[in-house]
Order: structure tokens, then sequence, then C-alpha cells
């Protein structure tokens, strides 16, 4: 595939901070089930689905694109800074990441929506 | 079973992160009715072997979740009863007006001290549909049932603080009993409630963070039929959580998945007939693996911590 006659490859390379290992990860695949197919532990599985906040991580470098994700986990302000749902997360380039998982927020379930 | 006041699960409203992808999980794939969608964008969901008009509500809104569990009642004087019952307790219960879901009558609603709304209603119009269950001469269905033929919404487990507070307010003021729960050293870790004859309506689980959805569960017929749930999650590459399996608690047989905002879903079958005078089950920290998961006999992360 060519874009303005450069190549732009088919799979990303996701790195996790503080792992070894490099993971593979088209781009029209969710970070999440790439991580999960190739068994890591870093980073949790939960729902899948953008709601329960399990997969929570933060990209610390690369492009990227996302789809609806619950507030609850990533709020505006979170997601501005790089914090995503990784089973919403669409790698535009190679990726580094960091597990962001966080335990119970209290607070924000109060919030209304 | 002589059943007066409480009778049953009647109404879940959910919250969703995308309606329309929630409507083609719960009808195409759950094999619920779309009965309506009405202009503040809500949608009404029935179950092919529920008289009634609705069960299932879903509301698009930008975080997954429950936004409350109903029970009908016989009757308005037993809603009226409840209230007064409710508020003699100390709690603070308000009213939601006949028609603010079409075809249902006046509700009460209170907060449980795990966070969670519980509704209590009375009246719902029959299901107009032509599929509704027949009373004359009835056929088991009209029209063969979809999906993983979802018969009816059973119960839902939540998680929250105060579950011993939870379960005194389900005893005192509202008739349910509880045939399971769950001991470990520092206290209540889980219990299974019902008002009815089957093994429960509703459950809880202790959690710090209030207000959670563990699951919300529909009936199949049988073990058959959780086979093919299992085998549609496959062929439509559902993220399933766990199972087929059996619980050891209520000893139904399951499948977890997740819905596509990641509420999760539990499809069940089985489960033993309760009766009020059967002394309660208990399972300690030692086999409650067994309890939840009866074939792994241990719990998995996913279980105590997943929620929406």
């Amino acid at each position: 595939m060519t874009v303005s006659g450069q190549t732009v490859p088919q799979k990303c390379t996701i790195r996790i901070m503080g792992d070894p290992v490099s993971y593979s990860c088209g781009r029209d695949q969710k970070v999440l089930l790439a991580l999960e197919g190739s068994r890591q532990m870093a980073v949790r599985v939960g729902c899948r689905q953008g709601g329960c906040g399990a997969c929570r991580v933060r990209v610390v470098s690369g492009q990227y694109r996302t789809t609806k994700m619950s507030v609850d986990h990533v709020t505006p302000e979170e997601r501005a800074q790089g914090f995503v749902l990784s089973c919403r997360l669409f790698p535009e380039s190679d990726l580094v990441i960091e597990p962001a998982f966080v335990s119970p927020k209290q607070s924000r379930n109060q919030e209304p929506d | 079973m002589s059943q007066q006041g409480l009778l049953r699960p009647g109404i879940i409203q959910i919250r969703v992160l995308d309606v329309d992808e929630a409507i083609t999980h719960y009808c195409d794939r759950v094999g619920l009715e779309l009965v309506s969608r009405e202009k503040d964008g809500r949608v009404y969901l029935r179950c092919f072997d529920e008289f009634h008009r609705h069960s299932v509500v879903l509301r698009e809104a930008d975080r997954a979740g429950l936004d409350f569990f109903a029970f009908k009642a016989d009757c308005q004087a037993s809603v009226e009863e409840f209230r007064k019952r409710l508020e003699n307790y100390g709690l603070k219960v308000d009213d939601v007006a006949s028609g603010e879901q079409p075809g249902v009558g006046a509700r009460i609603g209170f907060m449980t001290p795990s966070g969670h709304r519980i509704e209590i209603f009375a009246d719902m119009a029959l299901s107009e549909s032509e599929n509704a269950p027949e009373t004359k001469n009835p056929y088991i269905w009209n029209a063969e049932p979809k999906g993983m033929r979802a018969q009816r919404m059973d119960h839902c487990l939540l998680y929250g603080p105060n579950i011993d507070q939870v379960e005194k307010i389900f005893k005192e003021c509202l008739d349910f009993t509880t045939p399971e729960r769950v001991e470990v050293p520092d206290g209540t870790l889980g219990i299974w409630m019902t008002v009815s004859n089957k093994a429960h309506d509703i459950a809880f689980v202790r959690h710090d963070e209030p207000g959670k959805l563990h699951h919300l569960a529909f009936f199949l017929q049988d073990w058959n039929d959780i086979g093919y749930a299992a085998d549609l999650i496959t062929r439509y590459d559902m993220s399933r959580d766990l199972g087929p399996t059996r619980h050891g608690i209520t000893r139904g047989q399951t499948i977890y998945f997740f819905d596509p905002s990641g509420n999760r879903n539990e499809v069940f079958a089985g489960g033993y007939t309760y009766y009020r005078d059967q002394p309660p089950r208990v399972w300690d920290h030692n086999n409650v693996g067994r309890g939840i998961f009866y074939y792994e006999r241990k719990l998995n992360d996913a279980f105590l911590s997943v929620l929406t």
C-alpha cells in the first residue's frame, strides 16, 4: 500500500514499557486483541468492549485512533494525555504503551452522565 | 408456592455506549424482540416467552452499567405497603410517574447502601406482539425463537459495598430470602437472594466501588441451548468471558460473555427449585471457587474485578 508515494507498513510494532518482547498489530486490529493473541501478561483482559477499564493503558509514543470508551475509565482530559482502553485502540504507527489499570474509583461513579 | 407481594424481576435498564450495536447484540444474538424505540432514545426489548411488554431497556450514555433493576409486585396496594416498610426502615423512597416508560404504571424507587437503584411497580401492559406467548391452546412459540433463544430476563448480579445492610433491607422490607451465601474470614462476600422459588432473583457481591453491574442473565431452556449459545458466540466473534460451565451456587449451567459496551451477560439454564423452608447453603473461602465455577473449581480475576 502506498500513500503519497511512501510505503505504509500494514503491521505496526507495539512495545510495552518494561517488556523486552515486541508485538505485531495490524492497523485495523485492536491492540488488546493482538496482545491477547500473543499471550502477554502485562495488560489485563476484561470485557474487550470499552466498558470495564481492565485494559487501560497510556500511549507513550506513536500515532493511533480510538473508538468509543466509557468515561468511567478514560475522561476527556485523560484521553488528551494519551490514556486509552487498549480494546478500543488501533495503531497508525509503531506504539509504545504502558499499563495504566486503575483500581475502583469511587468518585467517578457518582458523576451524572 | 403461594406468592404474594413481590413477584419477580420485571425490568432492567442498562446504559450502552452505542445503541445500534446493542440492538444487534440483544436482538440478533441473544434473541430478544425489539418492542419500541422512543423519542428520548431509549430502546425497549422483550424475550420471546415473556407475557408483558418489555423487560430490558437500553439507554445510550457515555458509560456502561446499570441504571436500575425493577421488581414487579402483584398490585398497587402491595407497592404502597413496600413503600411504607422501606420508609420505616429509614430509606428515602421516590416516585416515578406512570408512563415514564411506555406501558408501565407508577413505580417507586430507592438507592441501596451498595449504590444501586431498585424499583418496584405493579402494572405493565401485556405484550401486543403477534409473537407474544399465547394463552388459548398455546403453541410453545408462535414464531421460532431467534439467536440464543432467551426465554426471559432472569436475574442480575450487582457489586458494591455494605451488602450486609442490603441483605437486611431485602429481607425485612421486601420479603426476600437468601438460599446461598459465601462467607470468608472477614465477613460475607456474596449473597444470592430470591423472592420466588427460583434459586435467585438478584445477587450481590461485596466490592469497594458502589453501583457496579457484574452481569445481567437470561434464562435458556437447557444445556443444549447453552451449547448453541456458545456456537453463536464463536460464529459472531463475540467477547466470551467464561464457560460453558456450571455454577455450584444455584447449580445453574452458564456462559458469561459481554455486550458491545462491556456489560457482562449470562445465559443460564437449570438451577434448583427453592422453597423457603430449605436451610441456607453456605460456601467458605476454601471452596468458593467451586461455588462460582463448578468445573474449573477456581475463581478467575475477571469474576471479581471486571464490572461496568
